[in-house]
Formats: C-alpha cells, sequence, structure tokens
C-alpha cells in the first residue's frame, strides 16, 4: 500500500497528511454520507437494544435497570429454546444441502453447452421472488388434499398426515423450500468461483496422472476455498435470522429465532424487554459466527486487491 | 464472467454422457420454474376446479376470474403503488450515496479503507431483527411509524451494502487513463466522477439499480413490524394477508403470487446476463 510508503518518509503525522491535502479530504467526504447512514440506523440501535434488553422497558417508554433478569426469563422460556432449536437445524440442514447440491450442479455446468443462458434465467427465477410470495406458493401446493405436493406425496406413501398443520414435516418443507429458493444461487457463485481456476491447472495434474477424484480434492477444492468460505458464512448467517420463510408457509405457527423477537416486540408487548434480550443473543450469535468463520477457516475480509 | 473463458471438457464426451446432461439440465430448470408454472396455473382456474384435484385442475379450461377478483382489490392495487413508491424511492437513495462512496473506494487513495469496506459488508451479515424494537421506538418518536420512510430508512441501510460493493467491482473495472485525461484537462474530481466516469458506469450503476430494487421489493420484516394499516401495506405484506382475506379462495390468492412476480421474472429474463455478473462480482474477487 502506498500510504505505508509514504509514511515511513514523514514520519508521525500521519495525520495531517491523511486530513491535510484535499484530495484524502474528498475521499472522506464522499465516503462519510453512507457510513453515516449505516451507523446511525444498524449500529446505534444496537446499542440501544442492548439497553432495552437490561431494563425492564416497554415500547413505549424506557424501564429501569433490572439487570440480567430478562435474560434468566428469556433462558426459562420454552419459546426460545424451540425457536433457537428450529433456526439451527433449518440453518445447519439447508446450508449443507445448498452447498453440496450447489457445488455438485456448479460443476456439472462448468463448461460451455447450448441454452447456458436459459439455465442461468431458470436458476435466477426462485432467487428472485420475493420469500414471502415463494412461501405463498409452497403453501398453496402443500395444502392439506388439494395441494399438488400434499396429494402427490400422500398417494406416494411419503406421509400420512396434512403436512401444513405438522411441525416436522413444516420444518423440512421450510429447509426443502429454502434449497429450492437459495441453491440455485449457491451455485451461481460457486461457478462463478470455478471459472477463475485456470484450466491448464487440470492439464498439469492430468499430465502427472491425477485422476478425478484426486483433482478435485487437490486442486478444486483448494483453489475454490475462498470462494466457498463467502457463500457459505453469507448463507449461513442469512439462514440464521430466518423469518419471513417461517412465518409465511406456517401461518405463524413454526417458531425460529426470528419469530419469536417479533412476536415479543410487535405482538405481546408484554415479552417486550425479553424479545429484546433475545434480539442481542442473536446478534451477538451472528457476530460469533461470522468470527469463526474468519479466524478459524481464515476467510479472507480483505478487499484491497 | 460470462466469457467463460475456461470452458473444459466441452471436446471427448460420448452420447450418452451428453444426453444424461441434459437431462440433467431439464430436470434442474424444471425443479426451478414448477412452482411458478403450477401456480400460474392455479391462477387461471375456477375454484371449484382447484377444490377438486391436482388432476382437475391440471386440465381445466382457462379462466381470468381470479385476475379480475385481485385486481378488484382496491387494497392489492394501493399495495402495488405503494411496494413501487418504496423500493423506486429506495433504489434512487442507495444509487446516490452509494455511488459516491464507491468511487472513493474504488478510485481515490486513503488509509482507512479496508475497515470501511469490512464494516459495510457487516451490514450484510447484521440480523436485522435485532434492531426493530429500538427503530419501531425511534420512528415513533420523530413521527415517521406507519408512514413510508420507515420502510424506506432501513431499506436504505440493509441494501447499500450490497449496492456499494457491486458498485466498487464496476468501477474498478474501468480504465483509469480517462480521468487521469480529464484531470489533465483541468477538470476536477467531483467533475471527473460525474462527466467521465457515471456516464462509462452506467451499465453497471443500471444492473446495480436492479439489484437494488428486487432487495427492497422483496422487504417484509420492516414493512410488517413498521406499518399497520392497509394504507401503507406494501405487496410482500398483502399477499400473504391473502389467506386469511379470500380463505380457501386459492386461485386468487395464486393469482395475486403471479402479478407480484411476473415483473420480477421479466427482469431476470431480460438481464439475466448483467445479474449474474453483477451479483458475483463482490463475492468471487472479495
Amino acid at each position: 500500500m502506498t500510504s505505508a510508503t509514504r509514511e515511513k518518509k514523514r514520519r508521525g503525522g500521519w495525520f495531517k497528511e491523511e486530513f491535510g491535502t484535499p484530495e484524502r479530504r474528498l475521499a472522506y467526504y464522499m465516503v462519510l454520507p453512507a457510513i453515516i447512514i449505516i451507523v446511525a440506523i444498524a449500529f446505534f440501535p444496537i446499542v440501544y437494544a442492548v439497553l432495552l434488553s437490561i431494563t425492564d422497558s416497554t415500547i413505549t417508554g424506557f424501564g429501569s435497570f433490572v439487570g440480567a433478569e430478562n435474560y434468566i426469563e428469556l433462558f426459562a422460556n420454552p419459546d426460545f429454546w424451540e425457536g433457537l432449536k428450529n433456526t439451527v437445524i433449518f440453518t445447519v440442514a439447508s446450508v449443507a444441502l445448498e452447498f453440496v447440491i450447489g457445488l455438485g450442479v456448479a460443476l456439472a455446468i462448468n463448461r460451455a453447452f447450448r441454452g447456458r443462458g436459459l439455465v442461468r434465467a431458470a436458476v435466477l427465477v426462485p432467487w428472485a421472488f420475493p420469500t414471502v410470495i415463494s412461501a405463498v406458493m409452497w403453501r398453496l401446493m402443500l395444502q392439506d388434499e388439494i395441494g399438488i405436493i400434499d396429494v402427490v406425496a400422500n398417494a406416494i406413501g411419503l406421509v400420512s398426515q396434512p403436512i401444513l398443520s405438522d411441525a416436522t414435516l413444516l420444518l423440512i418443507a421450510c429447509i426443502l423450500v429454502d434449497v429450492w429458493k437459495t441453491m440455485p444461487f449457491m451455485a451461481l457463485l460457486l461457478l462463478a468461483g470455478l471459472q477463475t481456476i485456470p484450466g491448464e491447472v487440470y492439464e498439469a495434474a492430468r499430465v502427472d496422472g491425477a485422476n478425478v477424484t484426486q483433482r478435485f480434492f487437490r486442486i478444486t477444492l483448494p483453489l475454490l476455498k475462498g470462494t466457498i468460505l463467502v457463500a457459505v458464512l453469507f448463507r449461513t448467517l442469512d439462514a440464521y435470522r430466518v423469518y419471513d420463510l417461517f412465518w409465511v408457509l406456517s401461518s405463524e405457527q413454526l417458531e425460529s429465532l426470528s419469530t419469536f423477537v417479533f412476536k415479543s416486540v410487535r405482538i405481546s408487548q408484554l415479552l417486550f424487554a425479553q424479545g429484546n434480550a433475545a434480539a442481542v443473543f442473536i446478534f451477538v450469535t451472528a457476530f460469533l459466527i461470522a468470527l469463526v468463520f474468519i479466524k478459524i477457516f481464515g476467510m479472507q475480509t480483505g478487499t484491497e486487491e | 464472467m460470462a466469457s467463460a473463458t475456461t470452458t473444459k471438457g466441452a471436446t471427448g464426451r460420448s452420447p450418452l454422457n451428453m444426453v444424461l446432461f441434459y437431462v440433467f439440465l431439464v430436470l434442474f430448470v424444471l425443479v426451478s420454474i414448477f412452482p411458478l408454472l403450477w401456480v400460474f396455473r392455479m391462477s387461471i382456474t375456477t375454484r371449484a376446479e382447484l377444490l377438486d384435484s391436482p388432476t382437475v385442475t391440471a386440465t381445466a379450461q382457462p379462466v381470468g376470474t381470479n385476475y379480475a377478483t385481485v385486481f378488484g382489490n382496491p387494497d392489492f392495487i394501493q399495495a402495488l403503488v405503494n411496494s413501487v413508491i418504496v423500493a423506486g424511492t429506495t433504489t434512487v437513495i442507495c444509487l446516490f450515496f452509494g455511488s459516491i462512496c464507491a468511487y472513493s473506494i474504488a478510485r481515490l487513495r486513503f488509509r482507512f479503507k479496508s475497515p470501511i469496506m469490512t464494516l459495510i459488508l457487516a451490514i450484510s451479515f447484521f440480523p436485522a431483527v435485532a434492531i426493530i424494537a429500538p427503530l419501531f421506538i425511534q420512528f415513533t418518536a420523530v413521527g415517521i411509524i406507519n408512514t413510508y420512510w420507515a420502510m424506506i430508512i432501513p431499506d436504505v441501510v440493509f441494501a447499500l451494502p450490497l449496492t456499494i460493493w457491486i458498485l466498487v467491482a464496476f468501477f474498478r473495472e474501468l480504465p483509469a487513463d480517462l480521468e487521469e485525461a480529464a484531470k489533465v484537462d483541468g477538470a476536477t474530481t467531483l467533475q471527473a466522477f460525474r462527466k467521465v466516469i457515471v456516464p462509462l458506469a452506467a451499465p453497471g450503476v443500471f444492473t446495480t439499480a436492479i439489484l437494488t430494487f428486487i432487495f427492497a421489493w422483496n422487504e417484509f420484516l420492516f414493512a410488517n413490524t413498521f406499518i399497520f394499516d392497509a394504507a401503507h401495506y406494501p405487496v410482500t405484506v398483502v399477499i400473504p394477508n391473502f389467506a386469511t382475506v379470500y380463505t380457501t379462495d386459492y386461485g386468487s390468492q395464486a393469482a395475486g403470487a403471479v402479478v407480484v412476480t411476473i415483473p420480477l421474472v421479466i427482469l431476470v429474463l431480460i438481464f439475466q446476463r448483467r445479474i449474474v455478473s453483477g451479483l458475483t462480482a463482490g463475492a468471487v474477487k472479495g
């Protein structure tokens, strides 16, 4: 980075250099509005949420300090654990399926073929739908007795009860709808990553006698690692905050962490402070998940080159 | 990425292999679009035939009554208008602040570029539900709860990272000589940005606009939290409510869902190449 070398020339005074030259100042002025919006509307409210979670506040006003009471009540609330359990199962299952199937699809279509544009468009169609609308569509297809999927699944003996009134089947349905909606997008990201791997690498490996499996584990996976981590982290945190899909597909029955927060702060406002404790819980755990990806898996967040 | 420089293995494949490949492709495409096709089929079927069985539904005479029902519903029309206003305003605001910010990051030199990009990226990972309570209180305090702004403001915040990341990728692809030439001719940095970069980046800006619009059009959590009267509901809130409005009139529910997705399907079909390059630009190199 040039600023580093220049800093060596002029010891100290980086502050003056950084903010003293008109060009540099302009750069900051141009970045500032977006940063202010983000900090004011996203980061400031998080601090606010923490404060709400340690007081007995209601939606109309600040309460007095109560310490960890809301958290203690939260962790004693079975609905919260139900939401956490569903969220974790949903996140792990849907992201794992999306990654495995998505990678398979990406490897399969990583070649020139007729109808490439058509496939790409078809892949994007589910992605572009609002999640709630796809939930409405699948709900119509899962409808007891008349929905095509419910009828077919009953006819071939896959299920024996109405899908929409069984909690386990609903969770499975949510996972499958999420895979349907997001797997193609994962495949596109991985495909874009695959196309940055030069063909010569594979040629060289083939000449050296590496078979398909070796080429996959020794070349494709290591070279694709960066793309995989970005895609999987992105999807994990997206699945972890699942709200729309659960809310609409299960008609507000199936609990996730986000629906728990929504119900607490927006519907049954008696749980307002507890809902804020759950909100802080989601924020902190999401942050930890991101940290794990970055520290343990060595994901690159650098954006310089 | 669209040019596919590393098209491996197109040669030397057996015919059987090719047949299997195309069977796989057809299946893949079918699974992707089947729900839309089936819900469309439902939307042009009468109530009696829908309640009969899927086989009857599949072969029924197409009718337009369900569309007449939803378009005769003033709340639905209002919701379409609301969604266009909210998504459109969000897109304009995001592009304005996003392009200025992205230009600075892509082209100008300054010290805290990396932490700033990380901060922006952090927002896309941010669980929005964590801040609905504080925002509810603040929006009530400033009197914008239950207005378009209660949706537009948080939409802008959560769409900005997408806008900025994609625009940075597009701006970096433009040749630097052009601005240099403009500056040699006496243009300031801002003039170079406005007169040289913005016109050149128009395709990229347009792609970003489409993606931002789709993002805001699809938003549900903020709308469902901060809006509580039908006059301001966007389509994402109104369509799920159809389940209680129309109860067993599944055809009308299907018609509503189809109407809302058709604009998106058209956008995707026309701009699929651009959308893919925009979406993968940030992720692959980032």
